[in-house]
């Protein structure tokens, strides 16, 4: 959109001279947060190549949620990089060096990430429709009537036609979980990140979002991060498990390998205790 | 409770019952730049056609020797309209005023400066902390020797605005803290802007919270409004004291009279508030 805000694609002496097509999705290196005496990132390295599903696993507070939210931009890393499409979220090279960056080089990273959370977060005072047709038209600049022609594709990808005009409030769990992974792909973002998205639901209900889930998966175009407690799925549509514990990658592989014959002990005891529960 | 209980099957394409896209009628929706926009408006409108200075009649006077004279007292209604008219146009403006004063003292109070932040903190802390009365006079008694000269109507209504507005900016800034992170955090993974994010996704949603408390100031905001008087604003309060001081005993009918007419003006209005606030807060869950 903005070339000139990107020195990166310069030619000089810069650090990372991504070709777009080969670099990762996602690249985290040496990526530390703590709060306050509670490290939870400890120098993290992570790679996610594009339109792979990497699947999250882990003991709870371990820190998976705050791997995607950095991500997001919802926390900063106390220090460590970050890249998404070969572009650096929290940087930006002035004269070779990387700098902290502005809020619009932040913001414009961003528009290649999109996140769906545990509790929906849909605006309670629109519309699914509105919901999902806002930010093609704030963010995007699309035209009205083109992005509620997309909220309304999007709502049939997701079966939820009849219900463009209810408002958040008048709809079910799991409803409301799939407007909110259509608003997040209204925008196309080329990494979506999940944040145990069918946690919050009634167990009956769980089945419908994962079919949507499926469905972006088979799409294979876009890149996917899922934290999540359902191994079946994960086991199904991951071509990555991450076992994260300490704040550490402790172990990753194919969900074969993993999920079904883990190597580290940590692993062991955690996925016995999830299947026991 | 829903209807859509099989899992999801999208419809087939050009299904009959795509729907059309959304057509919620404007003034349905919590568009409160609309509502904004009118209540400048309105205020332009008071202030060119408001306040002006009006002369109650002198003509009236109790019989001598009556304790309550009910022909004076009918006779200085329309006075007591007038004046009630004074009165209630300096709390309208005045309040729409506090609206937006409050606002950007309310965000001026969240801004990452400190040097905007602290001093706005301040000027609330000290606005909140000395009387209405006593910005009166000094906007309009003192200012002057700045050369600042404002006349007594419009004096009323910035200081009502002001005043008003630091109790308005701590509502607003309860209803924004009231709106949960979630939203928040919506907008940014949806890479929202500032201005779309609080236009769109968080004012909206605090309004709902801020109401009661807005209108309970505007409603305080009439009740200190006859404070006017000791700046020669001709409201309510002056013509009760311009009645009862043409004879010796003529005191008790216009002070009947302006509490009358603060019923009138008060219990209608508390009455519209709560309306108000019940339709919104029932646009919101619905
Ligand atoms: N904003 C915050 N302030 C302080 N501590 C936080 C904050 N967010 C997370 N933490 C802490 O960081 C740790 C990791 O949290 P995180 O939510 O990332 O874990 P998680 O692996 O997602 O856990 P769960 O499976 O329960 O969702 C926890 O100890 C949590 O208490
Ligand atoms: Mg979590």
């Amino acid at each position: 959109m903005n070339a000139s805000a990107e020195p990166s694609d310069r030619p000089g002496p810069v650090d990372s001279p991504h070709d777009p097509v080969s670099s990762p999705a996602v690249r985290m290196r040496g990526v530390n947060k703590a709060f306050g005496d509670n490290v939870v990132l400890q120098g993290l390295d992570l790679d996610v190549a594009p339109g792979e599903r990497v699947v999250i696993i882990g003991p709870s507070g371990s820190g998976k949620t705050t791997i995607l939210r950095v991500i997001m931009t919802l926390e900063r890393p106390d220090s460590g990089t970050i890249e998404v499409n070969g572009r650096h979220l929290y940087h930006e090279q002035k004269g070779g060096q990387l700098k902290p960056a502005g809020e619009k080089h932040i913001r414009s990273v961003r528009s290649d990430v999109g996140m769906v959370f545990q509790h929906f977060n849909l605006f309670p005072h629109m519309t699914a429709l509105e919901n999902i047709a806002l930010a093609p038209i704030k963010a995007k600049g699309m035209g009205k009537r083109e992005a509620h022609q997309l909220g309304m594709d999007l709502l049939d990808k997701v079966g939820l036609v009849e219900h463009a005009n209810h408002t958040p409030g008048q709809l079910s769990g799991g409803q409301k979980q799939r407007v909110a992974i259509a608003r997040s792909l209204a925008t196309e973002p080329a990494v979506m990140l999940f944040d145990e998205v069918t946690s919050a639901l009634d167990p009956e209900l769980v089945g419908e979002v994962l079919t949507v889930l499926r469905d972006i998966a088979e799409d294979g175009t876009t890149t996917m991060m899922l934290v999540t407690h359902e191994m079946g799925f994960a086991s199904e549509v991951a071509d990555k498990v991450i076992m994260f514990d300490n704040g550490q990658v402790i172990e990753e592989g194919l969900p074969s390998e993993v999920l079904k014959d883990p190597q580290n002990e940590r692993t062991q005891a955690f996925l016995g205790a999830v299947v026991k529960h | 409770m829903s209807t859509d209980t099989d899992p999801v099957t999208p419809s087939p394409a050009g299904a009959h019952h795509v729907a059309p896209p959304d057509i919620r009628p404007w003034w349905l929706r919590p568009k409160t730049f609309v509502i904004a926009a009118g209540v400048v408006v309105f205020a332009a409108f008071m202030w060119r056609f408001g306040g002006g200075d009006i002369r109650f009649s002198t003509e009236h006077r109790p019989r001598p020797g009556t304790t309550f004279d009910w022909d004076y007292f009918f006779a200085l209604v329309p006075d007591m309209l007038r004046g009630i008219w004074v009165t209630a146009q300096a709390t309208v403006a005045g309040f729409a005023v506090a609206l937006v004063i409050g606002l950007l003292l309310a965000l001026g109070r969240r801004s990452r400066l400190r040097v905007v932040r602290l001093p706005v903190a301040l000027f609330i802390e000290f606005v909140r902390s000395t009387p209405l009365l006593i910005q009166l006079y000094f906007v309009y008694y003192a200012l002057p020797d700045w050369d600042i000269t404002l006349g007594a109507f419009v004096t009323l209504v910035i200081g009502l605005g002001v005043h008003y507005g630091t109790y308005c900016s701590e509502a607003y800034r309860a209803g924004i803290n009231s709106v949960p992170k979630g939203q928040w955090e919506a907008s940014t993974a949806l890479n929202l802007g500032p201005t779309t994010k609080w236009s769109q996704i968080i004012i909206p949603q605090a309004i709902p919270n801020v109401l009661p408390a807005l209108g309970n100031f505007l409603i305080a905001g009439f009740k200190d409004a006859p404070l006017g008087s000791t700046i020669q604003v001709t409201g309510i309060l002056a013509f009760a004291t311009a009645a009862s001081g043409r004879s010796f005993d003529a005191g008790v009918e216009p002070y009947t009279l302006i509490g009358i007419g603060f019923l009138l003006v008060s219990i209608p209005s508390a009455w519209l508030v709560r309306r108000l606030e019940r339709r919104i807060a029932y646009e919101r869950i619905s």
